[in-house]
Order: structure tokens, then C-alpha cells, then sequence
């Protein structure tokens, strides 16, 4: 480092360290400190909780244990999966209230369809329940999200009143559907969709294809740095210094690796294991048996559905219109682009990732009721919000608003693990939220 | 008006071989019983600046704007080499080789020049991914003609000056082989080195054979690049002339006024008196 300094011209010295830091490995300063937030909390709740009564975590508390971090992970996984489009939509200066109300609705059509058609009529427990209802769920939440982005789009209608509207129509409709009964017990294949464990089939991937997965997360992240290196040097474009891309990997990599670690560290209750042995005849040695989780299937939906949008976001034209509209609506009409039709996508994409996470949660909670994802608008915009996505439009990152509902969940875990009032709990979230935008704003005008 | 007053010269039509690049005929538009362009014809011939001069709501922005399909037309016909087309969007307009550079310079701030340049006709891999590196390897190029001095690629257009972010707008107009540019007052955000180059740039599009409509505030600007001047006043057009027929207080006249002078064709926007009294 020390060499480099010194054949930098004067400009580039009288800069801080991180700012150079910063330029080489072109790395979002915002993620940064989304990332020093992040590890705050979790430090914070961990000797919280290491006070209160103390248990086996990193730092003696209750809250950096592999079991707490597991959950920690499933539960962000409904939300993170819908912020990924609430961003696109927040991008295109719009705003959709109504996704904790169609995620209620698709839910329990898909119970309904579980529990008193499909189940009847193919025999409880068919292999084929759990695909078609899926299919059909998501292509009902792709349906509502298309009527809404219609109303939008061609009607006109400001998509704050129209989602507004669906915020109070899906909710009545999902009550209309079951009358206010709870739909359970959710088709056994479907549940897997939720993380539990369905009998003794568990709905996360165990170590060894944990470990696997993470081998091939990280050769792709190599593989992607390297791609893009060689493509820049085709084009003789400046390229980052070998270091930074080093560095960028050895950190993605070592991320990877941890995670997975971490996973696989969480094994399956006493009770599982016995059960399991019961059935398969297995021989648990006396001292136990550690049954790895890994990686669990909503978990894994969340990731899936995280790079996909970041590739739709990225790397399609549907994506750079998005924010090409969000940027300025008339320069982008004005350009040929057909921004009505683009606005119809990103509505009927939100209805669809809506469903996806109707799935996560009914099956997580292996039930569906009307009153499941309420309030979850307000913490999707939220998670989009802390991620840094402008509600003037035009700004704002995919994993950015993912990070942010991790960082939302983090804090509802941690103060349920501290025995927090749930009132207490939802006065904190608000103030946090409040306050992470203002920070933001903050650090806007001081980049300006 | 059988006699005309010494030093001023007939009006006088440019003789063509072949047909305009570009008619507009009897076009109008109204907004809400406001008739922004009314009954308004101008035609534009291959390699030939056109002037468009008018007060602020005359009706310059309005006629370019149906041009280049922003607005739809009430009435009247849009020729292109003589034969009629339907302009009904901008991609219409885009697809006759009609572009346009706005005022107020219709760039998306928030990406960056090359994702501008090819805003809404994007490169693409053979995936059908977005070609990223392609399209900034071209724009790069394109830039490196118009400015050379220009290396911020990687910002979005939002932290660009008024002059690069001019260039941007430019690129992207003239980089799809356009046949027809409208510029909608191109150096009104600039600084004098920038509008010489603006100036350089519509020579060298003329001697390419494109034909521009230059819209203006400034006399001067229209005296400088345009062969022809049309004068709007209400939405209607006062009056059409060279550049070499008419003198800078004519003109002003004619922008104030409506009041044409011997060295131009009238439109039905021009005061009658003159006529009336002959």
C-alpha cells in the first residue's frame, strides 16, 4: 500500500484511506454501513442477552448462536423476498400498499385448495398438491398484481390509492374465502417450503449439500470477478487493482464459507433425531447424533429469488427501464420506452413475489388464516427504505433492501430474545426506521 | 405589394429538385379549447437548418413535439420524402429516423451516459442480457468524436455539467443515423466554448445530409447555423424566409409583431394591415 501512495498524483493523496479504499473495490459505502449496522446489532443483542441470563453464543449470549442465526434467517425470508420488487416499484416512484393483503389472500386460496380440493380429490398427502398449488398460487398473485399495475398503468390511478384499495379489498376477500377459519394442516410436501421439518423429512438441504452449494456459490464469485476482468480488458477499459478484486473475493468467499459453517452447525432437536432413528431403523449412538440442518429451502428461495431480481434489475432491459423511469418518466417515454406495459410488469412481478412468500409463511406456520402477512406492507417498505431505496424514485439496490429486512429482523428477534412487549418491539422498529432514513440523508448531503 | 421598398428583396423559394425531407402541413393541436398550433405548415429540405423563432408559448415546442410524437396531432399531414406518415408516439418518430434533443434534455439522471446513449434501444448479449460493457466500449467512441475531454462514464448523467450532459443528448440523437434532428434550444445551457461546438457539430451534420430544426430564443444562434427562418406567433406562423432575404430587426418584427416583411413568404399568422391596405 505504502508503494502505491506515493505514485498517486496529489489529488488522490489528500483523500481519507477508506474514500481510496472505497473507489478501488468500488463498494457501495452504503452497504458498508448497512454492514457495521448489522454486526452492531447483533453484537449488541448477543451481550444483551449474555446479561440477562447468558447461554453458549459467540459472546456468552443467546442471540449469535447457529440456532438463533438459523431462524434469524428463515424468518427474514418473506419479507426479503418481497422487498426485492417493493425496490423496482419504489424505483418507478410508485408504491404498492397492498402486498401484506394479497400474501393473505394467495395464502389461503392456497390452503383452501390444499386442504378442501386438491386434498380430497388426489388423496391427502399426493405428490403432486404441493406443485400445482404453488403453480397456481403464484400465477393468482401475478393476476392481482396485473389488475392492479392495469388500474395504474392505463387507468390512471395513482398506485397509492389503488393499492391502497387492494390493502382493504384482498383482506375482505381472504376472509370471504374460509370465513375466518384457519385452513391447516398445509399439504406435508408444501411445508417443506416454510423450513420445518415435515414428519422426519427436513425442509432445509443438510451439510453436505450445504457445503457443496457454498463451494459453488464461491466459484461463481470468482468466476464473476474474473469474467469481468477479462471483459473490461477486452474492451481496454480501466480495470481495479489486482488487489481490490482479490481482496473482493477472498471476502466473498470467507462470507460463504461462514454462513454455510454456521448452518451446518445447527443440528436437529433430540426429539427429531429419535423419531427419525424410530422409523429408519438408525442407530443413534449414546452420546447423540448431530444431524446437520444447512441451508433451509425458504432460505434458499430468499437467495434464488435475491439474484434473480438482481439479474432482472442488472442485467435485462426491462430492468434498466425501470430505473430509467424512475430517473425521468418523460425522458424514458420520450426515449420509445412503453412505460405503461413496464409499469403492468413490475406490479404483476410484486403480486407474484407476494405469493412466493404467501407459500413461505402459510407453510412456515403450517396454516393459513386471513389475517397472515398483516402489517407485512409496512415492513417490506420498510426493509426497502433502510436499504437504501429513495422514495423519490430512481435510486435504490436489490440486496440493499434485502439487507435492510435482515436488519428489521435482527431487531425483532433480538428484542424477543430479550423478552420484549411486542408494543415495545413495534415502537422500536418505527423509530428505527425513522431514524435510518434520516442517517441516510445525512450521508446524501454529505456525498453531495 | 407590387412595388417593394429599396434594399429589401423579393421573398424567395429555394428551387428543388426533389420533395422536402419533411412537410408539415396545416397542422394543429389544441389544448382544452387552447389552440396551441393552428393550422401551422413548415417544410425542411436534406442538408438544410431550418430555424424555428417565437415567443415562449408561440407554438415552436408544440409543432416539434408532434414531429417527434410526443403529442398527436388534431389535424393536418405529415409528409417524409413526399409520401404521409403516422406519427402517433416517439417510437414512430424514432422509426422515420425523426430524433429529437429536448430542451430540457430528456436524460435519465439516474444511469449513467452510455446507458442514455442507448436508452430504450439497448445492445444485448445473445442472452438477451444487456450488452453493459458493449454499449459503453461504443459510447465511449461516440463521446470520444463530440468531447473529447469527457471521461465520467461511470456517473450517472445527474453529476454531469450542462455541456456534457448536452454532448450526451447530442450522442444519442445523431448516433441511430438519424435522417431528421430537432433541437430544441441546444445551447441554452451552455457556455460559449460549448456552443461553438454545438455550432461545429450541426455543419457537420448538414454536410452528412441530415436536415435540422434548430428551435430558438436566439436570433443570433438562428442567424448563424439556420439557411431558413419560420416565425410563429400564437400558435400560427407568421412568416418563412431565408436567412440572406431578411435582417436581425425583421425578424424581431416579425417575433414581436407578426409583422412579415417584403423578404418573406406569409404565413396566416402574419398581420394582415400591409395586405389589407394594398
Amino acid at each position: 500500500m505504502a508503494a502505491t501512495d506515493n505514485t498517486q498524483n496529489p489529488a488522490m493523496e489528500r483523500e481519507g484511506a477508506l474514500t481510496r479504499f472505497l473507489r478501488a473495490t468500488e463498494i457501495d459505502s452504503r452497504m458498508l454501513g448497512m454492514l457495521g449496522a448489522l454486526l452492531v446489532i447483533w453484537v449488541g443483542f448477543d451481550l444483551a442477552s449474555a446479561i440477562v441470563r447468558g447461554g453458549d453464543g459467540l459472546l456468552g449470549g443467546t442471540f449469535l448462536t447457529p440456532r438463533n442465526l438459523w431462524i434469524l434467517l428463515v424468518q427474514t425470508s418473506s419479507i426479503a423476498v418481497m422487498t426485492t420488487g417493493m425496490v423496482l416499484i419504489i424505483v418507478m416512484r410508485h408504491i404498492d400498499l397492498s402486498v401484506g393483503s394479497v400474501l393473505g389472500f394467495t395464502a389461503v386460496c392456497i390452503g383452501t385448495m390444499q386442504v378442501y380440493w386438491l386434498g380430497p380429490a388426489l388423496g391427502v398427502g399426493h405428490p403432486a398438491i404441493w406443485i400445482i398449488t404453488l403453480i397456481l398460487g403464484l400465477a393468482l398473485g401475478a393476476a392481482i398484481g396485473a389488475l392492479h399495475g392495469t388500474l395504474i398503468a392505463y387507468f390512471g390511478i395513482p398506485s397509492f390509492i389503488v393499492t391502497l384499495g387492494g390493502l382493504i379489498v384482498w383482506r375482505g376477500a381472504a376472509w370471504s374465502v374460509i370465513r375466518g377459519e384457519t385452513v391447516a394442516p398445509m399439504d406435508k410436501n408444501f411445508k417443506l417450503i416454510g423450513g420445518g421439518i415435515s414428519g422426519i423429512t427436513p425442509g432445509s438441504i443438510g451439510a453436505t449439500a450445504s457445503w457443496i452449494l457454498g463451494l459453488i456459490i464461491c466459484a461463481a464469485i470468482v468466476a464473476l470477478i474474473y469474467l469481468g476482468r477479462q471483459q473490461r480488458k477486452r474492451f481496454n477499459f480501466t480495470l481495479k487493482p489486482v488487489w481490490a478484486e482479490v481482496l473482493l473475493a477472498v471476502v466473498g468467499c470467507a462470507a460463504v464459507v461462514g454462513i454455510t459453517w454456521v448452518l451446518n452447525a445447527y443440528y436437529w432437536p433430540k426429539g427429531v433425531v429419535d423419531r427419525w432413528a424410530l422409523q429408519t431403523g438408525a442407530v443413534v449412538p449414546p452420546e447423540g447424533l448431530n444431524i446437520s440442518f444447512g441451508y433451509s429451502i425458504p432460505v434458499l428461495i430468499a437467495l434464488f429469488v435475491g439474484i434473480a431480481m438482481t439479474f432482472v434489475a442488472n442485467r435485462t432491459r426491462f430492468g434498466r427501464y425501470v430505473y430509467a423511469i424512475g430517473g425521468n418518466p418523460e425522458a424514458a417515454e420520450l426515449a420509445g420506452i412503453n412505460t405503461k406495459k413496464i409499469t403492468l410488469m413490475v406490479f404483476s412481478l410484486m403480486g407474484m413475489l407476494a405469493a412466493i412468500s404467501a407459500s413461505i409463511s402459510s407453510a412456515r406456520l403450517d396454516s393459513a388464516t386471513n389475517a397472515l402477512g398483516q402489517f407485512d406492507e409496512l415492513y417490506v417498505i420498510a426493509a426497502a427504505v433502510i436499504g437504501g431505496t429513495s422514495l423519490a424514485g430512481g435510486l435504490g439496490t436489490i440486496y440493499g433492501a434485502m439487507l435492510g429486512a435482515l436488519v428489521m429482523q435482527s431487531l425483532q428477534s433480538g428484542m424477543t430474545l430479550l423478552n420484549f412487549e411486542s408494543a415495545t418491539k413495534d415502537m422500536v422498529v418505527g423509530c428505527v426506521l425513522v431514524f435510518a432514513v434520516f442517517v441516510d440523508q445525512v450521508y446524501q448531503r454529505r456525498v453531495k | 405589394m407590387t412595388t417593394h421598398t429599396h434594399g429589401h428583396k423579393h421573398p424567395t423559394e429555394v428551387p428543388r429538385s426533389s420533395p422536402p425531407l419533411i412537410e408539415m402541413r396545416d397542422i394543429s393541436i389544441a389544448f382544452g379549447g387552447i389552440k396551441a398550433v393552428d393550422h401551422a405548415s413548415v417544410n425542411l429540405y436534406p442538408g438544410e437548418v431550418v430555424g424555428l423563432l417565437g415567443h415562449n408559448g408561440a407554438g415552436k415546442s408544440t409543432l416539434i413535439k408532434i414531429l417527434s410524437g410526443a403529442y398527436k396531432r388534431d389535424h393536418g399531414d405529415i409528409l417524409i420524402n413526399g409520401a404521409k406518415v403516422d406519427i402517433t408516439n416517439p417510437r414512430d418518430a424514432k422509426a422515420l429516423g425523426i430524433e429529437t434533443i429536448y430542451q430540457t434534455l430528456a436524460l435519465a439522471d439516474n444511469v449513467d451516459a452510455a446507458a442514455n446513449l442507448y436508452l430504450g434501444r439497448e445492445l444485448r448479449t445473445r442472452w438477451g442480457t444487456l450488452d453493459d460493457v458493449a454499449m459503453e466500449a461504443e459510447c465511449r467512441q461516440v463521446m470520444g468524436r463530440l468531447n473529447p475531454n469527457f471521461r465520467r462514464f461511470k456517473e450517472p448523467v445527474k453529476a454531469l455539467s450542462g455541456g456534457q450532459r448536452q454532448s450526451v443528448a447530442i450522442a444519442r440523437a445523431i448516433h441511430f443515423n438519424a435522417r431528421i434532428l430537432i433541437m430544441d434550444e441546444p445551447t441554452a445551457a451552455l457556455g460559449p466554448q460549448e456552443t461553438a461546438q454545438v455550432g461545429e457539430l450541426i455543419k457537420q451534420l448538414k454536410a452528412e445530409g441530415i436536415g435540422i430544426f434548430l428551435i430558438s430564443h436566439d436570433i443570433h444562434d438562428v442567424f448563424d447555423l439556420a439557411d431558413r427562418l419560420t416565425v410563429m406567433k400564437n400558435g400560427r406562423v407568421v412568416g418563412t424566409a431565408r436567412t440572406t432575404d431578411v435582417d436581425h430587426d425583421e425578424v424581431l418584427g416579425m417575433i414581436i409583431a407578426g409583422k412579415c416583411p417584403p423578404g418573406a413568404i406569409p404565413g396566416p399568422g402574419a398581420l394582415q394591415t400591409a395586405s389589407a391596405a394594398a
